[in-house]
């Protein structure tokens, strides 16, 4: 919302400075967005006068004139065709910054002759297209101001344009007035209020207006009346100063009255050019397809139940949005039909979205105009016509009536202490709701006509506060719920994110945070891209699916890094992927993403392609680090994006997955254009069982002072086996003696043979009663021969 | 004797190696040296003749063992010394690489103001991102006609065909968390609500998705004054600064009213913004008192609660805390941002220890 500060003076009786204004209108919650006072930048210029003008020796087109000026006589080279002696014009002097050429000026030679300051034409101070000479002023002395010479004659050219942001409760700042009445109510002026007087009709409207039953809830009241023999040529300066300064197109002189009072009174109206409409006005319901070229020469086709205004010929306007192109006022209209309606905002806002038009009629009837004033607007209106463009008015024709907004709250002058804390007396308060226009009687609150959005008792403490200022606001200490070390806050799911996202960076992957909408195929990879999953209204084709799994963005992460040069990396995300579109229907993963090599190329040869071992060993220490037990099964048939066969779910029992790890499918990479291998894992932190909490207390450590003995096998087994078989074979062999059995050789094919490979263990055996004898060992080897042959088919490698 | 122990010092001295020095061990003082045969030839003297002879013999004996040792200890060093010459290392050679992890500033600065929060007694609770309509707008007073709906730029959810619920929105707040929350915990209620949310708007200053964290309080006594403590307390912590003063400034949100705009002072120089002093304003964050509808909605009683919310960018607050200049670089995974603004694992934000070093 845009005006200017002589408008706002029209409305407000104030000595404030303009500075002192913007600074209230944010604090009241009408926040300034943007102030341009053309006068900043013309505060340097001064009047002058051309006291001599002679040929310039060297150029026919300049004259060196003799310029008269607050420091006394210059010399001045000069191009206008009408600089000459005897006239006022504005000098700019060497060191000012000239506006409209945006350059700084400095003592010049022009052909061989010195020039200090220039003259300047309208365009070069932007106040002005006219480039034709320079200006010459009808008025004023040697030295005077030109601000302060145009502030005197031409206000317009110096009036700060305050532009400020109304939030969608204030449809009464919409309007100049309203603005008025909220500084006024702050103390910063008086609000200036006019009486007007109803025209009276000279004559019948040929044009009756109707409102269809159906649409008297839409529509509750439309008035209008015609005007006729009118002369709409090109409205006055001051009217279309008004318009230019914030930014609107003057257009004729009946048009620009209604914008007038659209941006003053926050009072849409609307102007038909009575010859083209044919028999009475009908407001009612569209059927559903009739079309209407509206004003902005685009065509609308209405839905079913929208509001349309229709004269014999049809459709003429859509309801309270715009107008019919072919009813529109020219500058041939004679005879004019005004309208001042009252629409409701709802069925307002459902119609111009759904046809998507921004006017400023939609604008302000969505958010609410005051309803009392549509019999004001069209007065005081039609008195504007009259005044500016001639004529003779109808008696007024309406239908419907001023819909019922009469209602009334309590005002506690404690709530403003209780709800706000700040201590306002209740003679102030009382003060501040009756500047506003709320009507007091007794502790009961009439709110004015104006204010739709004022619907509880909360809305009056929140008028007194805003009004007195919320900066006075002082900060009051929020009681501790209890006394003493404060709890900790957090749900063991919540610690355990934290910590497997430290782990992972302890681990060397980087954290990335990607969108959670990936594109439909990077989504189908994963086993989503369903519609299910899929945005209405995606801004891109690249972010058209919620993503059913952190690994396709890692990828896309990976990849783009590739393209930067980056070869090798390791990254990590914790975040949600979704399995649906349901609220719910979303599970937090933890993933981490291996690409190539754990470093780059090295003095020792250290560097290493990641493989499957890699991303285990990440993903068992991730799990480690949340609580998870370190017994787990490790299963295949995991999803179709992983190596068939190089990948494992880390599993607690058949049907409970807490992650996955291994190869990436070569598939899945290309087709998200990876360049060489990649491993990764993703773990499922939800389904990590809680631990039963049972204090910070560890068990008892139990330590055996006999000597543990090693020993070691190897077994010849069908390639197939899997290690953790033979492992766990071995480890059943003596429970109680057994303390660990760990792999620490494989060795495929060779003199072995196709299909088989060998496999050796360490095992550590831990007596706990007396130490142990060869036979004792001897005994236990052979109970693991037994158990690992038994499980696996395989044989003690001799 | 003397000539005797004259003899040996000299060719222990004079020993090359451990070799040369084990001969003249043999020779002076083994089984056959000459000093066992002299200490044979006692049992030949006189009693008065083996009182003097004996112990000077001994004292013979240990003083040429004594330098045998030393001499060896000298020659095992001067052995390691030469060796230790011939072992040199370009210690400006590169180490083995070593992958350097780091942590995303959201997850940093969502560590950080979940500890300051933690310390006034609000608790971390979260929610799903794609919501329902009731929970994301009318639970939070803004009906389907409600301007801001259309000024929130949702992200809707794709409807099947015959299916006519409301569309599911990706959530435009973390809003929806303060309704679930007080349905499942009543009041008093103490939270905050970090997260990702959305809104359809991509520009320099703008992207689809961002991080948000939320804050409600209710209680029976709960004001506004309390509001404007509780973010003090938290600007100061959080930007590690003595003193902050902030700004409320009038607004609007339907889920709140009074409503307030919050300012804080701060200064431009350079490019670098410093809190708590100079005499620009910016803003950073939405609040006010809970609207008794939205109370009403999380089905807690407005006559007896009532309490504050409000709401700031997680990302905006940790590109003005860390001087970060681009929103859409968050989500943009480039290895080079991640390492250069990104966190240390060991970082970990402690209100005792300190948020950042």
């Amino acid at each position: 919302m845009k005006f200017t500060l002589s408008w706002l003076k029209d409305h407000l009786d104030t000595d404030a400075s303009v500075a002192e204004i913007t600074e209230t209108l944010t604090d009241l919650g009408l926040e300034v967005e943007e102030v341009v006072n053309p006068a900043d930048a013309l505060s340097a210029f001064t009047l002058a006068k051309v006291v001599g003008a002679e040929q310039h020796p060297d150029a026919d087109r300049l004259r060196v004139c003799r310029v008269m000026t607050d420091e006394g006589e210059k010399q001045i080279v000069c191009g206008a065709p009408n600089a000459r002696e005897g006239i006022t014009v504005v000098l700019c002097k060497p060191g000012d910054y000239v506006p409209g050429l945006d350059f700084t000026l400095s003592v010049g030679k022009i052909r061989g002759v010195e020039s200090h300051g220039m003259m300047a034409s309208w365009k070069e101070l932007t106040l002005g297209e006219d480039h034709d000479g320079i200006v010459e002023l009808p008025s004023g002395e040697v030295g005077d101001k030109l601000v302060d010479w145009l502030a005197e004659n031409d206000p317009a050219k110096v009036d700060p344009v305050i532009e400020i942001a109304i939030t969608p409760n204030r449809p009464d700042a919409l309007g100049v007035h309203g603005i008025a009445r909220d500084l006024a109510a702050r103390g910063l002026g008086t609000l200036k209020v006019t009486d007007y007087t109803p025209v009276e009709g000279q004559f019948a409207s040929p044009i009756k207006v109707t409102i269809d039953d159906d649409t008297l809830d839409g529509c509750p009241l439309f008035t209008g009346r015609l005007i006729r023999g009118v002369t709409n040529g090109p409205s006055p300066k001051w009217l279309q100063d008004r318009l230019t300064a914030i930014g609107l197109r003057p257009i004729s002189a009946l048009v620009d009255i209604t914008n007038f009072f659209t941006f003053d009174q926050n009072r849409p109206l609307h102007v038909f050019d009575a010859a083209k409409v044919a028999g009475n006005l009908r407001i009612h319901r569209a059927v559903g397809g009739e079309e209407l070229l509206a004003l902005d020469e685009k065509t609308y086709t209405f839905q079913p139940g929208m509001m349309m205004i229709s004269d014999d010929n049809g459709c003429e306007s859509v309801a309270g949005i715009m107008g019919g192109e072919e009813t529109g006022c020219t500058e041939d209209t004679v005879d004019v039909f005004l309208e001042s309606a009252f629409w409701d905002h709802i069925q307002i806002a459902t119609t111009g979205r759904a046809l998507k038009i921004n006017s400023d009629a939609r604008y302000r009837f969505e958010r609410g105009v005051d309803p009392e004033y549509t019999f004001e607007g069209l007065e005081r209106a039609t008195q504007m016509i009259l005044d500016l463009c001639g004529g003779e008015p109808s008696e007024v024709v309406s239908a419907g009536d001023v819909p019922d907004h009469a209602r009334t709250y309590r005002l506690n002058a404690e709530r403003v202490s209780s709800l706000v804390g700040m201590e306002i007396p209740e003679s102030e308060q009382r003060q501040t709701l009756t500047r506003l226009g709320f009507r007091l009687e007794g502790n009961l609150a009439h709110v004015p006509s104006w204010r739709p959005d004022v619907q509880g008792e909360a809305d009056l403490v929140e008028e007194v506060a805003r009004i007195a200022s919320l900066t006075k606001l002082e900060g009051k200490p929020l009681p501790r719920l209890t006394t003493g070390v404060p709890a900790p806050v957090m749900t063991p799911q919540q610690r355990r994110l934290q910590l497997a996202r430290r782990t992972c960076a302890a681990l060397g992957y980087n954290e990335v945070v990607s969108y959670t909408f990936i594109d439909k195929a990077a989504a189908a990879l994963f086993g989503g891209g369903t519609d299910a999953t899929m945005l209405a209204n995606p801004i891109s084709s690249e972010m058209s699916h919620m993503r059913p799994d952190l690994l396709p963005g890692l990828l896309q992460a990976a990849a783009r890094n590739q393209a930067r040069g980056i070869a090798d990396l390791a990254l990590f995300e914790v975040g949600p992927a979704f399995t649906g579109g349901e609220p719910g229907e979303e599970r937090i993963q933890i993933s981490g993403l291996m690409v190539n090599r754990d470093g780059p190329k090295d003095v020792y040869g250290a560097s290493r392609v990641m493989d499957a071992y890699d991303a285990k060993a990440d993903a068992e220490a991730v799990l480690a680090a949340m609580g998870a037990p370190a017994k787990v099964q490790v299963l295949r048939e995991g999803d179709v994006w992983w190596h068939p066969g190089r990948h494992g779910r880390i599993c607690l029992g058949p049907k409970k997955t807490l992650g996955v790890f291994g190869e990436l499918h070569p598939k899945v990479l290309n087709a998200l254009g990876l360049k060489g291998s990649a491993v990764a894992f993703t773990l499922y932190p939800e389904e990590i069982p809680l631990p039963r909490k049972s204090g910070a207390t560890r068990p008892a450590m139990v330590m055996s002072d006999l000597q543990a003995v090693e020993r070691d096998f190897a077994f010849v087994v069908d390639a197939e086996v899997e290690a953790l078989t033979l492992v766990n074979a071995a480890a059943g062999a003596d429970k109680a003696l057994i303390e660990d059995v760990r792999v620490f050789d494989e060795f495929i094919g060779g003199s072995l043979g196709e299909g088989q490979k060998s496999l050796a263990i360490a095992v550590r055996l831990q007596p706990t009663t007396k130490t142990l004898t060869e036979k004792d060992i001897e005994a236990v080897s052979e109970k693991i021969v037994a158990k690992v042959t038994k499980a696996t088919g395989g044989t003690l490698r001799g | 004797m003397d000539d005797l122990k004259a003899k040996y010092l000299t060719q222990i001295a004079e020993a090359g190696d451990e070799n040369a020095l084990e001969a003249v061990r043999l020779a002076a003082v083994g089984k056959k040296g000459e000093v066992a045969l002299k200490m044979r030839e006692l049992g030949k003297m006189s009693a008065e003749e083996r009182q003097v002879a004996g112990p000077a013999l001994n004292a013979l004996k240990d003083e040429i063992n004594s330098a045998l040792a030393a001499k060896k200890a000298a020659l095992g060093d001067a052995a390691l010394d030469e060796r230790l010459r011939t072992e040199w290392l370009d210690v400006t050679l590169p180490t083995r690489p070593r992958r350097q992890g780091s942590l995303h500033p959201v997850s940093q600065a969502t560590e950080e103001l979940t500890a300051i929060f933690a310390e006034m007694g609000f608790s971390v609770a979260e929610g799903p991102r794609i919501d329902t309509d009731w929970y994301n707008f009318d639970a939070l007073n803004i009906p389907g006609h409600h301007p801001a709906r259309a000024e929130m730029d949702t992200f809707y959810m794709h409807r099947a065909e015959g299916d006519d619920r409301p569309p599911h929105v990706l959530r435009t707040h973390t809003s929806p968390v303060q309704i679930r929350s007080m349905e499942k915990m009543g009041a008093p209620l103490r939270i905050i609500c970090p997260g990702g949310v959305y809104r359809a708007d991509y520009d320099q200053t703008h992207t689809p998705m961002f991080h948000q964290v939320e804050g409600l309080a209710l209680d029976e006594n709960i004001s506004m004054a309390n509001l404007k403590w509780v973010l003090e307390e938290f600007v100061k912590s959080f930007f590690e600064v003595d003193s902050v003063e902030l700004r409320f400034r009038a607004s609007h949100f339907p889920f709140t009213e009074p409503s307030a705009e919050v300012d804080i002072r701060c200064s431009w120089d350079n490019g670098q913004l410093k809190i708590g002093e100079g005499d620009d304003w910016m803003e950073i964050l939405g609040s006010g008192m809970v609207h008794p509808k939205v109370i009403a909605a999380g089905g807690i009683d407005p006559d007896k609660y009532q309490g504050f919310a409000f709401g700031m960018g997680i990302d905006r607050i940790a590109m003005l805390k860390y001087g970060i200049p681009d929103l859409r670089a968050f989500f943009d995974s480039d290895l080079r941002w991640l390492r250069h603004y990104g966190f240390s694992c060991l970082d970990v934000p402690t209100l005792h220890g300190g948020l950042s070093r």
